[in-house]
């Protein structure tokens, strides 16, 4: 194998477009995901679940930690949960969640829809969609 | 441009792609069984939220039971661990040579967390 030549093109060359750009969000949205889940999870921790704990609540804390979804489970005080810090977080990983999924699944229908025109409306359906989930999302992590 | 489909279904099927090939499957049928999962437990929440529908509170409440946690943790677990392997992967280019054995590695990682936490939900479910 030739190792002279660096194999890397400079920025300007490599193609810096939105495709790249979903590529890399792909893969940092799924430590920022990793990250989000371990914090939520050890807020949990923090807050008082220790004793007794089963894989549903496990990952009631870690997908989601905001009030609704943890009241069910086995920690004797969910007002911790109440404060914007928590809102926040959940938004956080809300958002991140599902820009990441939504985008993955235009990148597996493309995959099977070919067609320029196909693939238009696959896009156009993917930002309504993910549109109409963020803001649904947010409403019910903020109003409940 | 637009490229035209060259193979079959079933010639699809008959591909033997051995262990990349079926983690790659596993990838993205976890990540749509994700992204199902969560799209309609978001609308189900919405819903019994604003509405208090009773079909949105009957399908939240099914997705307690431990058929379907046995489901859902597969998903989640595998889109995570298998994502870790190619977000490593894809940024430092130079392990791509060890992506066999990084497959190998993964399993190790998923079968005694996965086996742990069946454990824990049929434990569970059966009162223990």
């Amino acid at each position: 194998m030739d190792q002279s030549k660096p194999k890397s093109l400079p920025l300007t060359r490599r193609g810096l477009n939105f495709e790249m750009l979903m590529w890399i969000f792909t893969r940092l949205s799924a430590l920022a995901m990793y990250a989000l889940i371990l914090f939520a999870i050890i807020g949990a921790l923090i807050m008082g679940a220790r004793n007794e704990m089963n894989l549903a609540d496990l990952m009631r804390w870690g997908f989601m930690p905001n009030v609704t979804h943890v009241q069910n489970t086995n920690v004797p005080d969910v007002a911790p949960w109440e404060t914007s810090f928590w809102k926040v977080t959940a938004s956080a990983l809300l958002l991140v969640a599902a820009s990441h999924g939504m985008h993955g699944l235009v990148v597996i229908a493309d995959d099977y829809i070919v067609t320029p025109r196909g693939r238009q409306i696959v896009r156009i359906l993917s930002i309504i969609l993910l549109l109409i989930m963020s803001v649904i999302g947010l409403y019910v992590l903020w109003t409940s | 441009m637009a490229s035209k489909r060259q193979v079959s279904l079933v010639e699809g099927f008959k591909y033997r792609g051995g262990a990349p090939m079926l983690v790659w499957v596993l990838h993205r049928v976890s990540g749509i069984g994700i992204t199902l999962f969560v799209g309609m437990h978001i609308a189900a929440s919405f819903s019994s939220q604003l509405f208090g529908l009773e079909i949105a509170k009957s399908l939240n409440a099914f997705y307690m039971s431990p058929l379907f946690q046995v489901v859902v943790f597969f998903c989640a677990l595998f889109h995570a661990i298998n994502g870790l392997r190619i977000t490593v992967l894809d940024l430092w280019p130079k392990l791509i040579e060890h992506q066999r054995e990084a497959i190998w590695v993964e399993w190790a990682v998923f079968l005694p967390i996965y086996s742990l936490a069946v454990y824990v939900i049929i434990r569970t479910a059966m009162g223990g």
